[in-house]
């Protein structure tokens, strides 16, 4: 069979057999199915991407025709490009680093079965996802993504707060996919088409840049990338989806589902370009999430929200890529940010992991000596996240930066906000080391990690340090990005803010000269604080705004009034019959009386009607 | 001079069948209608169809009346019986149906009085009937034979005494 | 012998006239009994129209008729008093306003 159908296949395959076996499977073979499967997987991408290199030749491959309806006639095919290769790589390569290490960190789990089901799930439709040749088939994906991320979320379903995050994840996630969906129907409507490649081309025929359609559309198609890669307003959701293990976090969180939106608008850029509008929006909902999302992980003292916030702020910078134009830095950060972010999301499951389940950091401390793997690997992971030169989120932030920095107008604006964003990042990354490493430790450790879960974490640490080294092959992808000449000055201090934010870390958190008690003694540095630590409060604008209004008119129509109208139709006939009733009384008299008359009315009618 | 006859036996039709229907006591209501199908009987009579004549006797009057007074006579309805039927017959109840069939009177007269012709002047006679009978007429009477039968079987099955033993149903 | 020549007009008039008789009888009377006794006036003065009709086209068929509807007479009275009888034994009056159990 061909080597793309099998990529998608394999993981699919394995979450049957899992999904049969009814939980019943013993550890070794579920665990050995559920990552050997993404590993197979993995294996044929190496074997695709080897030969894309090689000949940089677009694969096509169709399996059958979905429906056909009409005009309208769906195939199950896929499109492979370089786009494609590197989302694949990502998925494949990062998803079984993250498989192995769950099978040591889920080991003792009961439900270890079902855990690789919806693992090896959500792989099969991510892989659907991107390889997807029509938006049809990528709603698939990205359906069965929204899925199994609730499946995921929710895994631990005895505690209902579990199942409550998510289904905050799953609905909030919903509002972006209705979007969506609109959009997909308008562009049917409109082009014909859901093919991504013949769409584009018809798009840039049938619509001038400007118009208001494409506008819309692309519009609709960016609501369901912000819900789904978690932006403003719809990001929500990523910090309570915590709550799930943290190798799902790790692969749904950091690495593949929230880049989806990413994938989504640099797949269609045609359609994105045709809309000046829709692309500045971009850029700006990704500045104000990376920036809101940067001040909240500052206040924040879970660990693994730290890093959820993290993500959000990194997609912003994504988004602000693909806002400038600058849609090759965009995919370039997405894969390095999956390198350096899963890292750091292992690593913390390693953290929590050896720590009987501890999550506040400030119960923590001092670890660098009792888990030094781990140290390295979270102080490696930072220094890609806060992007300190020559890490592969070096590379890739100030690719962004520089782009962001060349666009007119408004370009300079987008640049400081990301500079400001840039400079919290490294500070609250850095911050997470010093107090979980460094210090007394409040907590010991009961155990160490194993090679299962050590191995993927030094891989993944050699590949944020080497990942920016690599040329993406993106190169038929996109246009090509305008040459800017190189601002010097712009460069340094891009590259300086980092480290100014590591040495201002450094002092609040490590050396104690700027005293982080200090700052927060007044009141109104306390309530900016508080501000922060809840997420700029929107949680709570949103419940105002939605869920309780929502709750009470529930409440209110909690008697069916809409029933009442067709329960209405049944009383009165129910009226009318028992009214009517009356004339049955069984009594032969009065049958002949009544006989009598009607044959009196009639007689009448025909005397009337006789000539 | 046989038109008057007709018109007389019309009248005593018309008077015993009335008298027929508000009488009290049923064998007294019985006897009048005899002499109303009797009145009729010479009606058929003087309008030529001397069979249907001596049918209405023979079996109207004669057996289907009689199997009337049999039944009445069993029933043993009495003084009692008669006494309730001059309560039912009061005044007052007369006024609905007494109204309900003027009403259907002043109709029937309206569609009945536009009828023309005239009786023809000729008797058809007996046998005239009876090779009727036997030609177009024959399926009928093989169905009229059946529908006796059944009601036959139907009559002495309902009339039958259903002894209810103490304890059944 | 020869019959009568009368307009058609009076014969129906009476037979009409004894129609609504029976009516008015069946319409009055509770006693089932009597009841059907207007039935049978109804059915006679039916017969007495058929007849009128035979008379004048000079067929046999109106008396065919006046037979069949005899027929029909006698079966309905045999069954009807059959059915006064189980009537009699069960509700022990013949009353027919308490014969109402096929109300509603």
């Amino acid at each position: 069979m061909n080597t793309i159908a099998l990529i998608p296949l394999f993981p699919l395959l394995s979450a049957t057999l899992l999904i049969m076996s009814a939980g019943r499977m013993p550890r070794h073979i579920a665990a050995t199915i559920g990552a050997g499967s993404v590993g197979l997987s993995a294996i044929c991408v190496a074997l695709l991407a080897k030969d894309f290199l090689a000949d940089g030749q677009v694969l096509e491959l169709t399996l059958w025709t979905w429906m056909s309806v009409g005009d309208f006639a769906p195939r199950i095919a896929f499109y492979i490009d370089g786009l494609t290769i590197v989302m694949m790589s990502v998925i494949t390569g990062v998803g079984f680093l993250i498989h192995l290490y769950s099978i040591e960190f889920m080991w003792e789990d009961e439900s270890i079965c079902r855990y690789f089901t919806y693992m090896d799930l959500f792989v099969a439709a991510m892989l659907l996802l991107v390889m997807a040749d029509n938006l049809l088939l990528l709603y698939l994906g990205w359906e069965g993504v929204g899925v199994c991320s609730y499946l995921l979320v929710g895994f631990w379903y005895k505690d209902p707060a579990n199942g409550a995050a998510a289904r905050k994840a799953f609905i909030v996630t919903r509002i972006g996919d209705t979007a969506m969906a609109l959009g997909l129907f308008l562009l049917l409507t409109e082009l014909g088409t859901l093919d991504i490649q013949p769409m584009m081309i018809a798009a840039n025929s049938q619509w001038q840049t400007g118009d208001a359609l494409p506008i819309l559309a692309t519009a609709l198609l960016l609501g369901g990338a912000v819900g789904k890669s978690a932006q403003l307003p719809l990001h929500t959701w990523l910090p309570d989806a915590m709550a799930g293990p943290t190798p799902v976090s790790a692969l749904i969180h950091a690495a593949t589902m929230v880049t989806a939106g990413v994938y989504l608008i640099a797949r269609t850029y045609g359609l994105f370009l045709l809309a000046p509008p829709t692309m500045e929006a971009v850029a700006w909902i990704g500045l104000a999430t990376l920036l809101i999302a940067g001040f909240t992980a500052l206040a924040q003292n879970d660990i693994k929200r730290i890093l959820a916030y993290s993500t959000i702020s990194q997609i912003g910078y994504m988004f602000l890529a693909l806002g400038v134009g600058a849609f090759a830095s965009g995919i370039f950060h997405l894969m390095t940010h999956a390198f350096f972010k899963a890292l750091l999301f292992l690593a913390a499951g390693a953290v929590i992991h050896c720590l009987h389940h501890e999550h506040n950091i400030f119960r923590m401390g001092g670890l660098r000596t009792r888990l030094p793997i781990v140290f390295l690997s979270f102080f490696i992971g930072s220094a890609a996240l806060a992007a300190l030169p020559f890490t592969s989120g070096f590379y890739s932030k100030d690719a962004i930066l520089l782009s962001a920095w060349a666009l007119e107008d408004i370009g300079p604006w987008l640049w400081a906000g990301g500079l400001l964003g840039a400079l919290l990042t490294s500070i609250y990354s850095f911050r997470l080391v010093f107090i979980v490493f460094f210090g007394e430790a409040k907590t010991e450790p009961d155990r160490q990690p194993g090679w299962k879960m050590a191995g993927p974490l030094l891989l993944l640490c050699l590949l944020s340090l080497v990942g920016g080294w690599f040329a993406l092959p993106l190169a038929g992808v996109f246009p090509a990005a305008a040459e800017h000449t190189v601002n010097h000055a712009v460069e340094w201090i891009s590259i300086g803010t980092p480290l100014l934010g590591l040495l201002l870390a450094y002092l609040m958190f490590l050396g104690g000269q700027l005293s982080v008690d200090k700052m927060v003694a007044s009141s109104g540095a306390r309530a900016l604080r508080d501000f922060w630590f809840s997420g700029w409060r929107i949680d709570q604008l949103y419940d105002v705004l939605w869920v309780t209004p929502y709750k009470k008119i529930s409440y209110w129509m909690r008697n069916e009034p809409v029933d009442a109208i067709y329960n209405s139709i049944v009383a009165a006939n129910q009226w009318a019959h028992h009214r009517l009733l009356v004339l049955q009384n069984g009594e032969l008299r009065w049958y002949a009386t009544t006989m009598v008359v009607g044959l009196i009315l009639l007689l009448a009618v025909m005397l009337r009607n006789a000539p | 001079m046989l038109a008057t006859l007709f018109y007389i036996a019309a009248l005593i039709a018309l008077t015993s069948t009335m008298a027929a229907l508000t009488r009290a006591n049923a064998a007294h209501a019985l006897i009048y209608l005899i002499v109303s199908l009797l009145a009729v009987a010479v009606m058929f009579f003087l309008m030529g169809a001397p069979f249907a004549a001596a049918l209405e006797v023979v079996i109207y009057a004669g057996a289907i009346m009689v199997l009337f007074v049999f039944v009445i006579m069993m029933l043993n309805l009495g003084d009692t019986g008669e006494d309730r039927e001059r309560e039912w017959l009061a005044g007052r109840n007369w006024f609905v149906p007494g109204a309900m069939a003027a009403l259907l009177l002043i109709e029937m007269l309206m569609v009945l009085g536009d009828s023309q012709g005239v009786t023809s002047g000729n008797a058809v006679s007996p046998k005239a009937v009876g090779i009727r009978l036997f030609g177009p007429y024959l399926l009928a009477v093989e169905i009229a034979s059946m529908l006796l039968l059944s009601s036959l079987v139907g009559a002495y099955h309902l009339g039958r005494r259903f002894i209810v033993r103490r304890g059944e149903h | 012998m020869d019959g009568l020549m009368v307009p058609m007009e009076h014969v129906l008039v009476i037979a009409g006239l004894l129609f609504i008789c029976g009516l008015f009888g069946l319409m009055l009377r509770r006693n089932i009994i009597f009841m059907l006794m207007s039935l049978e006036v109804m059915l006679n003065s039916a017969a007495l129209a058929f007849i009128a009709a035979g008379a004048h086209w000079g067929q046999a068929d109106g008396q065919i008729i006046f037979m069949l509807i005899l027929t029909v007479a006698a079966a309905e009275v045999a069954v009807g008093l059959g059915l006064v009888l189980q009537i009699q034994r069960r509700f022990k009056t013949l009353d027919m306003d308490q014969a109402h159990r096929l109300r509603g």
